[in-house]
């Protein structure tokens, strides 16, 4: 079966590197993997899409409405935007932060208030604070490794595997800081 | 040994030009092209560069090609309408050595003021185009394109799509194979295209045109998967997938040759297969042929000519639902924006002040449309701001100008802005024409151009003057600024959009995202001060919020531009430093 993974944020936040890992590590337990990017205008601070598949064969490169098994959003409103991507019993990761989009700065919009108890009435939510870990870690810039660690117990693989393609894929000047962002991430409760 | 390593389709192309033995490549930076351009240049084989617009970069392709190279020129959907010019006549020479035009499609428009179909172009210049649908083909397709080229002496486009450009997937690797260089020799009837030679060539090209019509069953681009042949598709590039995800029993006919198409195989298919659907993403290139054929089948009256197609699109009309589970919900929109410390914010958040209508052009700052700056009024094509307001005043008269400028960024008016600036000199304006000058190509990624004093390979080179380039071709008054000194900014606008001289103001400060670009400090709110009035979330930085208990700056987002300073009449915007 393929394995469709959704992340989502806002721009600037490192999602596409967190795609990027996860599609890297499917490679590396032997999967056929595609990943679908957004570059260009849309990542100038607006809501950012990317998307993970892997599986013995897999066609399109992007997962659609009602097909991801695990969605993380890097960002409470970007997590209720793109709910609605879940399968019946997927799985909805969210880094609990707010950052308020231009339709709610200049007032024509206002904020939801409540919104992962309003996901949870549907969806498998697990919420974790990924920037004050990264901030205690001295680097608010591994905010994605922290939440890559905390979703990847839904997505499967060995941990060691996952912390190899961390070191993989980051700069190595971060790469131990990556790693212990990761791990603290997958240790923390859900 | 051959490697699989998982690739973006323009990480593919690059790589299959590599191995392809192309010598030289040149482009213009645009979305969803840009990154071919890039993982080329890593490669030490390959000369390539940045042209200042797509027509150029189509010239120097032809001229390597005609020197006898493998050459490519790489752009956007509309990036080719700038090249039509040399892509039309250079059908009609053919090449030396093998040549290659990758241009990319952005159906959905991620990232571009319109949707259009290469695929038409192409046709109208009887031009090849192949159409991968994964990185893996897309290697393979440049490599095959190349053939076609030097076989049937033709320049050949390679189109990709959004989906394609910008998914990653496995990539087999092969080595680089040098090709001998074509031997030059002259021959004005097929390379001086002036009537009498023309003639001639344009027999040429509806000959070959047939030929490869003809031939294109046995290209290995084209393929028949039969599978049910109760239902089947005619099908190409990225939407093949979709069929696959949905269908994977049903016949498919595979076209990776989307110009000319394999009648043969077409005819073949449709009279095996009950019904025949023909799913191609934007224009009905292969319906219209098909059905002008005289065969029934189904199109565009089931899917849609715009943006992008999808899995879920086939499930509907074929199912009547999709895979959907749970109904949207209603969520505030988060449409992009400028960045923090981004010096484009600070020009407009002068002409918001002056109440001054800005003729748009393409790049980042095309988002001063938006609120809460909303000066942008205008936005065509690269260099349309100064020609469209150069037409406001030759048509209106200088009053009805004088709250009106041009705003266009620094790439783009080396692009095309240049020659609509000639033509404000010669013809007498008297406009206020601004060029927001950020040293890079930004929206696209921060790519190099000519005035940046980098080339593509990140060589050291000369940096084309702005200021000088500008009184050079005459223009009467060329006036640089610090984008970010807001009170000299607004004395200039007011002074020049009152004054009847043509005059230029370079805003100049570096994109808040490039390399080193830092400001000392940042700001914070002094909550005694701050009387909550709001003014500061005027600019529409995103890294200043309204909460509960006031104005607040988000630590992580500002960049320390100062900028809303400016606007904050209480002085209650501090700096700190980082």
């Amino acid at each position: 079966m393929t394995k469709n993974i959704m992340i989502v944020g806002v721009g600037g936040q490192g999602t596409l590197l967190t795609s990027r890992i996860i599609g890297k590590a499917a490679l590396a337990e032997g999967c056929d993997v595609k990943i679908s990017e957004v570059h260009g205008m849309a990542q100038r601070g607006g809501s950012v899409v990317t998307f993970v598949r892997f599986g013995e064969a897999v066609s399109e490169p992007v997962v659609e409405e009602g097909q991801a098994d695990v969605v993380i959003a890097f960002e409470r409103l970007e997590a209720l935007r793109y709910a609605h991507f879940l399968k019946k019993d997927g799985v909805l990761i969210v880094n609990d932060c707010r950052i308020d989009p231009m339709t709610v700065v200049i007032g024509a919009k206002e904020y939801p208030e409540n919104i992962l108890d309003d996901l949870k009435k549907d969806h498998a939510v697990y919420a974790i604070d990924g920037q004050k870990i990264a901030l205690e870690l001295g680097n608010s810039k591994v905010l994605n490794s922290v939440v890559l660690g905390f979703a990847a117990a839904f997505i499967g693989f060995d941990k060691q595997v996952w912390l190899d393609t961390v070191a993989d894929t980051v700069p190595q000047k971060t790469i131990e800081i990556n790693q212990k962002a990761f791990t603290l991430g997958y240790e923390t409760n859900r | 040994m051959s490697k699989k390593t998982m690739m973006l389709g323009n990480e593919a192309i690059a790589r299959g030009a590599f191995e392809a033995g192309v010598k030289l490549s040149s482009a213009y930076p645009g979305t969803p092209s840009t990154e071919i351009s890039e993982y080329l240049a890593k490669y030490e084989e390959v000369y390539t560069e940045w042209a200042p617009n797509e027509k150029v970069a189509a010239e120097v392709a032809i001229g390597a090609s005609i020197s006898g190279v493998r050459s490519m020129a790489c752009m956007k959907h509309v990036g080719l309408n700038v090249a039509a010019d040399p892509l039309y006549t250079f059908a009609y020479t053919g090449v030396g050595g093998g040549s290659v035009f990758v241009v990319a499609d952005d159906p959905g428009l991620a990232s571009s003021q319109n949707e259009q179909d290469t695929r038409m172009i192409a046709r109208a210049a009887h031009v090849p185009v192949l159409e991968p649908s994964d990185s893996g083909e897309a290697k393979e397709f440049v490599k095959f394109a190349y053939e076609l080229s030097e076989r049937y002496d033709t320049p050949v486009i390679l189109r990709t799509t959004t989906k394609l450009a910008h998914s990653q997937s496995a990539v087999e690797l092969c080595e680089r194979v040098e090709v001998e260089d074509k031997e030059y020799t002259r021959s004005p009837q097929k390379y001086v295209m002036m009537p009498a030679s023309a003639i001639g060539r344009h027999l040429v090209v509806e000959d070959r045109e047939l030929r490869m019509a003809k031939d294109a069953a046995s290209f290995p681009v084209n393929k028949v998967e039969m599978g049910d042949k109760a239902i089947g598709f005619i099908t190409c590039g990225i939407a093949y997938q979709y069929v696959k995800e949905v269908c994977p029993n049903a016949s498919i006919l595979k076209l990776g040759l989307v110009n000319p198409l394999s009648r043969e195989m077409i005819e073949d298919f449709i009279n095996q297969v009950e019904t025949v659907y023909v799913f191609e993403e934007l224009e009905p290139v292969i319906e219209e042929q098909v059905r002008a054929w005289g065969f029934e089948v189904k199109g565009k009256e089931c899917f849609t000519k715009q943006g992008e197609y999808s899995a879920n699109l086939l499930r509907r009309v074929l199912y009547g639902k999709d895979e959907a589970v749970f109904d949207k919900a209603e969520a505030p929109a988060r449409p992009p924006i400028l960045c923090p410390g981004c010096p484009h914010r600070s020009v407009f958040s002068v002409l918001n002040k002056l109440k001054i209508h800005a003729s748009g052009d393409i790049g980042c700052y095309t988002l001063g449309a938006v609120a809460p700056l909303g000066v942008i009024d205008t936005t065509i094509c690269m260099g349309a701001s100064i020609s469209a307001l150069h037409g406001m005043e030759k048509a209106k008269g200088k009053e009805y100008i004088k709250n009106w400028v041009a705003v266009i960024g620094d790439s783009t008016f080396l692009h095309t802005g240049i020659n609509s600036l000639v033509n404000m000199v010669y013809n007498k304006s008297t406009a206020t024409v601004m060029i927001l000058d950020n040293r890079t190509t930004g929206m696209t990624g921060h790519q190099e151009h000519a005035a940046t004093g980098k080339t593509l390979k990140g060589e050291d080179t000369y940096a084309i003057d702005l200021a000088a380039l500008c009184r050079a071709i005459g223009v009467p008054n060329v006036i640089e600024v610090n984008a970010f000194d807001v009170k000299e900014l607004e004395r200039i606008v007011r002074e020049s959009v009152n004054g009847d001289t043509l005059t230029v103001i370079i805003a100049k400060a570096p994109c808040a995202l490039l390399k080193g670009q830092k400001f000392p400090n940042k700001c914070v709110i002094n909550t005694e001060t701050c009387k909550k009035c709001g003014l500061c979330l005027k600019i529409g930085c995103p890294a200043i919020t309204k909460t509960a208990d006031g104005m607040r700056i988000d630590p992580t987002m500002c960049n320390g531009c100062g900028l809303c300073q400016n606007y904050c009449k209480f002085n209650a915007i501090e700096t700190v430093e980082k």
